[in-house]
């Protein structure tokens, strides 16, 4: 049987009808048409679908559909206002810190999780923050050069 | 076909469970299990009450609800004493949602948590309204678990130390906690526990017996590390092999009594 939830997603409201088991990232993506988070394994080891509910950010393949009824789930897809990218969407760009991209809407929602809460971070919080996020192609140097970058930008607007 | 349901309350998901059904922490090892189709995995019951996610002064003790999470522990200044083995789980959106409770039954090489929960000596406190010790729970791992309870240790007595290859973020080669209570000067009635070196975290015995009446130093502790894995059948996986385990146990023995190079 399938049960109807309602949440908000990157600031609409979402209504779906979830599977017994179902998980976030496939409401997200086959529910919500929203393919922004990604899928690499299932098994919380990559953080390609990390997404922010309530703020912090989350697993959305271990999260249980069910449990964000009434809840806040952000997204990469709502990180850019029309058309005019996010400061951590604008980093990655300019600094090189996307090569395949399939990482990258996991790291940015990571890094937005940690600038949120820290706006200057050092190296080694960026480092922690990004832990659970795997990238087989940057190795990872330019993905922390550009989240410290976007958190000076952000810091100084 | 799976099932799942949701309970307003803790009471009323206790009294749902059934032999077949496991109650919902934070899902990061469920939900695993759910995406690969595990079989085992039939009922899954889940509650939003929010007793389960507070943290409280109980008496003497602190009641730890079992759906608090390890970013709520982190920090919080009840349980200030367990951020450091509650940081060492994961990384930072694994932590939003791994649980207490759910640490508690986690399978082999997890449970880095509990082990400080064990050299910290904590009861739990069951849905059913028993109380049990987190080690007579860990033996058998039935029933529904509404809370963790523990006493604030002296400053600096309970010491903590994650070993693992990945860093910041990696599953434990070993983890390890002591309880290093005094009397005189000298350690009387320390507890030990290591995560990752058999099948559940468990606490070790002979390193115990060694260190009653010890002074903390070198030469007081040397007996300790002798037998830091006596009485141990130590896991052989891919994470280390049991032969690894045993010939570093002793050095990181060492350096978590005496507070060697802070992880
Ligand atoms: C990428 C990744 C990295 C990880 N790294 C670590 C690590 O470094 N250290 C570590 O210790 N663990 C680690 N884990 C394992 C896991 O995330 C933690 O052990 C976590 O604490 C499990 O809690 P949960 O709430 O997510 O459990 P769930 O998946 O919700 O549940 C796990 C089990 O516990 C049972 N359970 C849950 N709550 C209760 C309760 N109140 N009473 C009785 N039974 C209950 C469930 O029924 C189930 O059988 C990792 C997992 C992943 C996916
Ligand atoms: S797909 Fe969720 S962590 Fe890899
Ligand atoms: S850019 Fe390819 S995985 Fe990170």
């Amino acid at each position: 049987m399938k049960t109807p939830i309602t949440f908000t997603l990157n600031g609409e409201e979402a209504a779906v009808f979830v599977d017994p088991g179902g998980n976030l990232l496939d409401v997200l993506r086959r529910g919500c048409g929203d393919l922004s988070p990604k899928y690499g394994c299932g098994q919380g080891g990559c953080g390609a679908c990390t997404v922010m509910i309530d703020g912090e950010a989350h697993i959305a393949c271990l999260t249980l559909a069910e449990t964000v009824a009434g809840r806040r789930v952000d997204t990469a897809g709502g990180l850019a206002d029309g058309p005019d990218l996010h400061p951590l969407q604008i980093a990655f760009m300019e600094g090189f810190a996307a090569q395949c991209g399939y990482c990258t809407p996991g790291m940015l929602m990571a890094a937005k999780a940690l600038l949120d809460r820290n706006p200057n971070p050092t190296r080694a919080e960026v480092d922690e923050a990004i832990s659970g996020n795997l990238c087989r192609c940057t190795g990872y140097e330019p993905i922390i050069d550009a989240i410290l970058e976007a958190a000076k930008h952000r810091g100084a607007a | 076909m799976l099932e799942v349901v949701s309970f307003p309350t803790a009471a009323e998901a206790a009294a749902a469970m059934t032999p077949d059904s496991r109650f919902l922490g934070g899902g990061t090892l469920i939900m695993n299990r759910v995406n690969y189709f595990d079989a085992r995995v039939k009922r899954i019951v889940h509650s939003p009450d929010p007793a389960l996610r507070q943290i409280a002064r109980d008496g003497d003790r602190i009641a730890i609800g079992a759906g608090v999470t390890m970013t709520g522990l982190i920090g919080h200044r009840e349980v200030d004493f367990l951020t450091p083995a509650a940081r060492a789980v994961g990384g930072p959106a694994i932590r939003n949602m791994a649980t207490v409770g759910g640490n508690l039954m986690a399978p082999h090489p997890y449970g880095d948590l509990t082990v400080a929960l064990l050299a910290l000596g904590a009861d739990l406190r069951m849905a059913d309204g028993r109380e049990m010790s987190l080690e007579a729970f860990l033996a058998e791992r039935r029933g529904l678990v509404q809370a963790v309870l523990v006493r604030r240790p002296d400053s600096d007595a309970l010491r903590f130390r994650k070993v693992a290859r990945v860093k910041p973020k990696g599953v434990s080669v070993m983890s390890m906690a002591a309880h290093l209570t005094r009397a005189a000067g000298r350690l009387s009635g320390a507890r030990v526990a290591y995560g990752a070196m058999g099948p559940t975290p468990l606490r070790v015995p002979a390193v115990e017996a060694a260190l009653e009446g010890a002074s903390l130093d070198a030469n007081g502790i040397a007996p300790a590390l002798a037998v830091a894995t006596e009485g141990l059948e130590l896991p052989d996986d891919p994470i280390a092999s049991a032969w690894y385990r045993r010939e570093v146990a002793p050095v990181h023995l060492r350096r978590l009594l005496l507070g060697e190079e802070a992880r």
